[in-house]
């Protein structure tokens, strides 16, 4: 009787009911995911559009000045959207290999002891929150970057010097920050290649080396690739860090300009701006929402291509 | 119906006098006795003057706004100031809208502002001070010569009888207040060419104070001994220059209202007159402003 009572399935009316309000609260928090996505689409399209009405898409996307408050106000960002792309390749050129590199370190090569070492340093490395990047980048990089911009830039009269807040230590503070992401998942990818892989090529006589390059990366293709575009949404996605050692000047993104990236051009503007000029500032948001957007899609694609290729 | 609140602010004027000779006269004569007859005045004014006072605006203003909230809401407890530090136009906007009661603006309200309903109240003047690396040997400037380093005209100190040193111009990002009057200021509006564009005030000093060659400009309360000042003309932004009208970088600190003051709620009414009375003035004396008359 007592345990009767405890029981959730009293009767098979109870339980119908159970099995039914528990299928509705699942399907409910399934959505959220879903629910979350779309609103902050439909937010997005909703606070970013006035503005392209008012400005003119062309006038936003391809004008080059950036001048939000003067009496006749112009709301180019070509330049930023420039910024963002060839700051985010360059980081990731620089810090792919990087990361590969490491990632067929610790997955092949490592030295248990070591191993040991490295592996907690990169989770480390990926929890160390982006501000403090910045302040790093801000104390140690941007004098370091100063010296060499005064080396390079001695008898230039008319170069403006930005005191080591440019591209070049924005694109080295993104290099850093998307090795952990290209770190991991990239190990996760070799570690996940078949060990006959491994054992029949050594068998035929390769060296380990060989091995490594021939058979073990190219067979973790996939996975590194979806490293590199993770990798590409982080350096797309970071503001924090960047907005603190770019110099954020809306300029033509050469490796002594102080620049401004499509997120740090919303966070550095965004507490005093007013009508227009925040309304701008959505759209911004909107074209580095599309940006993310598109990188998603071809992640998505290079996922499936890569399974493909595993099939064929 | 101005007479009447004329005459209800000059009531709670002096109830307000009473209850502090009374509290005066409490916590120095007669400790024991008083307590009732302090009870009861400031019942009164507890009923006259209670409710919550909202500000938004200027992160230049933060400072002045905490301190005067705070001893505000000591003079009369049942109040409850609160404000936010959003920028001077965010905090004007705040109150063309009546998301709050008053909008702080440390620059003078633009046209459209004012033919929305915003009006200007001048609480106090802030100078901008132009600050340079400890390391600079120069350290005076001519207003001319600011105008052409931060256009771009002058970029190594050696033109102007420094070192060979580049200079690194640091500025604000557009929208803050501390740019829009340093600008206006200097007349050179859309016309700088910053190297870097700083969100904070804070941020400015950082950059400043570890940048060799750097120069930018902050407000004067925020100055300390990270960063050296330079003397404009020859004139150091202290109190007595620019009340003199001798230092040129200063502007007004605004607290801006939805309608004249005499149109507010008591509450804001209070605030105000508390701003203007002595204990106000020597507040804002203390946090390194200058009192506007």
């Amino acid at each position: 009787m007592s345990e009767k009572s405890i029981s959730i399935v009293g009767s098979y009316k109870t339980k119908n009911t159970v099995e039914k309000t528990a299928a509705f609260l699942f399907v409910i928090c399934a959505f959220v995911a879903v629910l979350a996505v779309l609103s902050i689409t439909i937010y997005m399209i909703v606070g970013g559009t006035p503005a392209i009405f008012e400005v003119g898409l062309k006038n936003i996307l391809l004008g080059t000045v950036w001048k939000p408050t003067a009496s006749e106000p112009q709301y180019g960002i070509l330049y930023v959207i420039l910024t963002s792309i060839v700051g985010t390749i360059l980081a990731v050129l620089i810090g792919v290999p990087i990361g590969v590199m490491t990632a067929v370190f610790l997955a092949e090569t490592a030295p248990t002891r070591l191993s040991a070492l490295v592996k907690p340093a990169v989770e480390l490395l990926a929890g160390i929150p982006s501000v403090i990047f910045g302040l790093l980048g801000i104390l140690i990089l941007n004098p370091l970057i100063y010296q060499l911009e005064m080396a390079v830039f001695k008898d230039n009269p008319n170069h403006q010097f930005t005191g080591g807040s440019n591209l070049i230590s924005a694109v080295l503070v993104l290099a850093i920050m998307i090795l952990p992401t290209v770190i991991n998942i990239s190990e996760s990818a070799l570690r996940a290649v078949p060990s006959h892989y491994k054992q029949a090529s050594l068998a035929l006589g390769a060296s380990h080396i060989q091995t490594i390059f021939k058979v073990i990366v190219p067979a973790a293709k996939s996975g590194i690739i979806t490293a590199i575009v993770l990798g590409v949404g982080r350096a797309i996605g970071e503001a924090m860090a960047i907005s603190l050692v770019a110099g954020n000047g809306a300029n033509l993104p050469l490796p002594f300009h102080s620049v401004r990236f499509l997120t740090t051009a919303v966070v550095n503007e965004m507490s005093y701006a007013a009508d227009t000029h925040k309304r701008v500032l959505f759209t911004i948001g909107l074209v580095l929402f599309v940006f993310i957007m598109l990188i998603n899609l071809v992640l998505n694609k290079v996922m499936k291509g890569g399974i493909e290729d595993v099939n064929s | 119906m101005k007479n009447v609140i004329i005459g209800i602010i000059s009531l709670l004027l002096l109830l307000i006098m009473i209850g502090s000779l009374s509290s005066c006269a409490k916590s120095d004569e007669y400790p024991d006795n008083a307590p009732e007859h302090s009870n009861n005045s400031k019942e009164i004014e507890i009923k006259k003057i209670a409710g919550t006072i909202t500000m938004a605006g200027s992160t230049s203003m933060e400072k002045l706004a905490n301190a005067l909230s705070e001893a505000f809401m000591e003079k009369y407890p049942d109040m409850l100031v609160s404000a936010e530090f959003i920028g001077s136009g965010a905090g004007i906007e705040a109150v063309l809208s009546s998301t709050v009661n008053i909008g702080n603006s440390s620059r003078h309200l633009k046209e459209t502002e004012i033919s929305n309903g915003a009006v200007e109240n001048i609480v106090a003047i802030d100078g901008i001070a132009v600050i340079l690396d400890k390391s600079n040997s120069k350290n005076d400037i001519s207003m001319d010569q600011l105008k052409k380093i931060f256009t771009g005209e002058i970029n190594n100190w050696s033109k102007i009888g420094g070192e060979n040193q580049p200079i690194v111009v640091i500025g604000r990002e557009a929208g803050s207040g501390t740019r829009d009057a340093f600008e206006e200021l200097l007349g050179i509006e859309e016309k700088c060419k910053y190297s870097n564009e700083i969100n904070s005030t804070g941020g400015v000093m950082a950059k400043v104070a570890s940048t060799p060659g750097a120069v930018g400009y902050v407000s004067l309360d925020v100055l300390d001994d990270t960063v050296s000042v330079a003397k404009i003309d020859g004139t150091e932004p202290t109190e007595e220059m620019i009340k003199a009208g001798s230092y040129l970088l200063s502007r007004p600190f605004i607290m801006a209202t939805k309608g004249e003051i005499s149109n507010q709620t008591l509450e804001i009414q209070a605030f105000f007159e508390f701003i203007k009375s002595e204990e106000g003035k020597e507040l804002i004396r203390r946090i390194g402003l200058i009192n506007v008359d």
